[in-house]
């Protein structure tokens, strides 16, 4: 992925998508769902890929992969590739298209066991949008379309298990990982990329724009996710989970949430009851994983 | 037609199988398929080839057509030949793809068994599916029975391939896909010369040549890219005439964008596309034997519509009847619109022109509601519904 992208300062896609496609040597078909990257790399004429790479819908990552392993299997098939090649296709799609839009695409694909990566980078809304609620915003944030107001926290519901949801597809690897952690990134990847079959990574993308804090602190903000344990990370593989990052003493949930315009409504009178149910909701995703991983 | 019959060459087949044998013989190299009625004896039918080691295609059995068309692009830009198959709710499920694959210029086929839309839901057939994503940058041919399924499929996807763009060959969901009928099919190596290799222009899978596809086009570039695609679809008239010359070398049958029949000194003309125009030849042939003058115009080709040739054909007509099996609601019938068009191409000749609806849901047509359309007052003060029950 060449520089001239148009994606905001502040940033993390263009970081993502550079350490996952920099953990493999062999060629690379990278799909696109529509979203930030897609639109911020491909500005016709010009292209920010020196790649293989196709975006055709929002909702399709996981089948426009499917048709172009097909392609791959049928060529090979007939002697039109060469049966030793391995060829990576590499889905990025956004929450949106993945959790949302993009679910339904991706359960086919997944349950084909078509050989493929989907990277799904989470910044928890529609960004491409301007900032609306998805399937993957957390509890008590402040959206486009959850507005905190004189009657409302913000968003009322959960985020949905996208991790369990994937991982109950029968699929060999899956992991969550985060952008301020780029060699847990790498690692995963790579790990991914030597692997056939589906694979799958979640990694989170703090964004500027909808979290609402300045542009230098995407990576600190990313730590925090990890250290207060809203976002752990952790990985899935043939059954057995694995924690990849973890301290004795985890930071206060307060230290992530304050540095975010996103949960500033929170430090009202009221808020303490939603902040309460949100490290609930921490502790116990925490404690379901800490187990998960002993077994 | 020349008479080429080879016995070794005639089977009986039903609409939906005749659009399998065909696919058997293209050997396409990518099949995403979902199931729907009346589309699924074709998928039903390749799938068994390929069981039998017939056919050598990958079929991917997707969750839904959006991601059946959405696959189809994939393998298609990978630089794979792809074909899938639909009808009604899916057309209508897999509509934002269909200008996708148009405008990323990939020439996939698709077997449309036409079904009524919903609601209320019906499965049986008319052409609102096909007609409702006539303007997605397809090209569209309608067959009347399975001869010219089978023929279709052929001339469909040496069409598309030629000018790049995607093709949906037409047959009308059950009198088509689920009727048998005798019917002749190509040699294998002819069949497999006809179509020949499919070789992509630009495609995923060339690494030497890294390509971008489907980037975003602001309002600098956007309008050119359709400009590309109008001019697509117009080289379609230039090509048909020789893939059509082709074919018939091969089969014996010649065709053309559409068939005339008994037209020529036709003073009251039909038109009507689909397995209808069966019907009404025999309406036709019962008529003039009455010593009526009268004929028929099938349309095959619908898009690009073939304004002029039409035009040509129908200029000795004096009074013409547009059958439509779909409804255009709050606006005239699309075959109806294009035949009007037509015709006012025509300096100073007034036509008596009747737009008829029939056929919606699965309503049945017989020859007997054919032969009293002939004889109706094709007057144009509305449009005329066949076979409807107006009391209810």
């Amino acid at each position: 992925m060449a520089p001239g992208h148009s994606t905001c300062a502040g940033c993390g896609i263009p970081a993502i998508a550079r350490t996952v496609l920099a953990a493999t040597d062999d060629p690379v078909i990278v799909v696109n769902a529509t979203g930030c990257l897609e639109v911020t790399s491909t500005l016709y004429p010009c292209s920010a890929w020196k790649i293989p790479w196709i975006h055709s819908a929002f909702e399709n990552g996981g089948a426009t992969a499917a048709g172009i392993d097909g392609a791959i299997k049928a060529l090979r098939k007939r002697g039109k590739i060469s049966k030793e090649k391995r060829i990576q296709i590499v889905v990025f799609a956004g929450d949106g298209g993945t959790y949302d839009i993009g679910l339904q695409s991706l359960s086919g694909a997944l349950e084909r066991q078509h050989d493929f990566l989907y990277v799904c980078y989470d910044n928890e809304a529609y960004m491409n949008t301007g900032g609306q609620r998805s399937g993957a915003t957390p509890y008590g944030a402040d959206t486009e379309t959850t507005p905190a107001g004189k009657h409302s926290f913000g968003k009322c519901e959960k985020r949905k298990d996208l991790m369990s949801i994937v991982i109950a597809h029968h699929i060999k690897y899956a992991a969550q990982a985060n952008v301020a952690f780029l060699a847990d990134l790498a690692k995963k990847a790579k790990k991914a990329l030597e692997m056939e079959g589906p694979r799958f990574l979640l990694v989170l993308q703090p964004c500027t724009n909808l979290w609402k804090f300045p542009t230098s602190q995407y990576v600190n903000i990313g730590k925090l996710a990890t250290e207060t344990n809203f976002w752990p990370l952790w990985e899935y593989l043939d059954g057995k989970y694995k924690i990849n990052w973890a301290t004795e003493n985890p930071k206060p949930l307060e230290e992530f949430l304050k540095t975010q315009g996103r949960f500033k409504h929170l430090s009202k009178p009221g808020g303490e009851k939603v902040i309460a149910e949100m490290k609930k909701e921490v502790e116990e995703n925490w404690k379901r994983l800490v187990d998960l991983a002993d077994v | 037609m020349t008479n080429t019959t080879n016995k070794t060459n005639s089977v009986a087949l039903t609409g939906g199988a005749a659009a399998a044998e065909a696919l058997r013989q293209i050997n396409p190299d990518v099949m995403p398929v979902y199931p729907i009625t009346p589309q699924t004896p074709i998928i039903e039918t390749f799938a068994k080839f390929v069981a039998d080691g017939e056919a050598e295609t990958e079929m991917i059995e997707v969750e839904s057509e959006h991601s059946a068309m959405s696959a189809a692009i994939g393998a298609g830009a990978a630089g794979a030949r792809a074909v899938t198959a639909s009808s009604s709710q899916g057309i209508m499920l897999m509509a934002e793809m269909l200008p996708i694959a148009s405008g990323m210029r990939l020439p996939i086929l698709m077997l449309v068994s036409a079904r009524a839309i919903s609601a209320p839901i019906n499965i049986h057939g008319d052409h609102q599916d096909v007609m409702a994503v006539r303007d997605q940058g397809w090209i569209q041919i309608f067959s009347e029975n399975a001869q010219e399924v089978y023929d279709n499929t052929f001339i469909a996807l040496r069409l598309a391939e030629c000018v790049r763009l995607p093709a949906m060959v037409v047959m009308d969901g059950f009198q088509t896909s689920h009727s048998v009928e005798n019917l002749e099919i190509l040699e294998k190596s002819a069949a497999r010369s006809f179509i020949g290799e499919y070789i992509p222009k630009k495609y995923l899978l060339d690494f030497e040549n890294p390509v971008t596809f489907g980037p975003v086009g602001l309002p600098n570039s956007y309008f050119e890219f359709k400009r590309q695609q109008i001019e697509a679809m117009n080289r379609v008239m230039s090509e048909i005439g020789e893939i059509f010359g082709e074919f018939g070398k091969i089969s014996g049958r010649n065709y053309d964008v559409f068939e005339k029949y008994k037209l020529d000194d036709a003073e009251k003309a039909i038109v009507v596309a689909g397995s209808t125009a069966g019907t009404a030849k025999v309406a036709v042939d019962e008529l003039r034997e009455q010593g009526e003058k009268v004929g028929l115009l099938k349309i095959k080709l619908f898009r690009p519509f073939p304004y002029a040739q039409i035009t040509e054909a129908l200029k000795n007509a004096k009074s013409i009847a547009v059958l439509d099996r779909t409804v255009s609601f709050g606006s005239h019938a699309p075959l109806y619109s294009e035949i009007a068009n037509s015709l006012y191409q025509i300096p100073n000749t007034r036509y008596q022109i009747q737009s008829y609806i029939y056929g919606l849901g699965g309503r049945e047509i017989f020859k007997e509601d054919i032969k009293k359309v002939f004889k109706e007052d094709w007057n144009n003060k509305e449009i005329k519904y066949i076979g409807l029950k107006e009391n209810e």
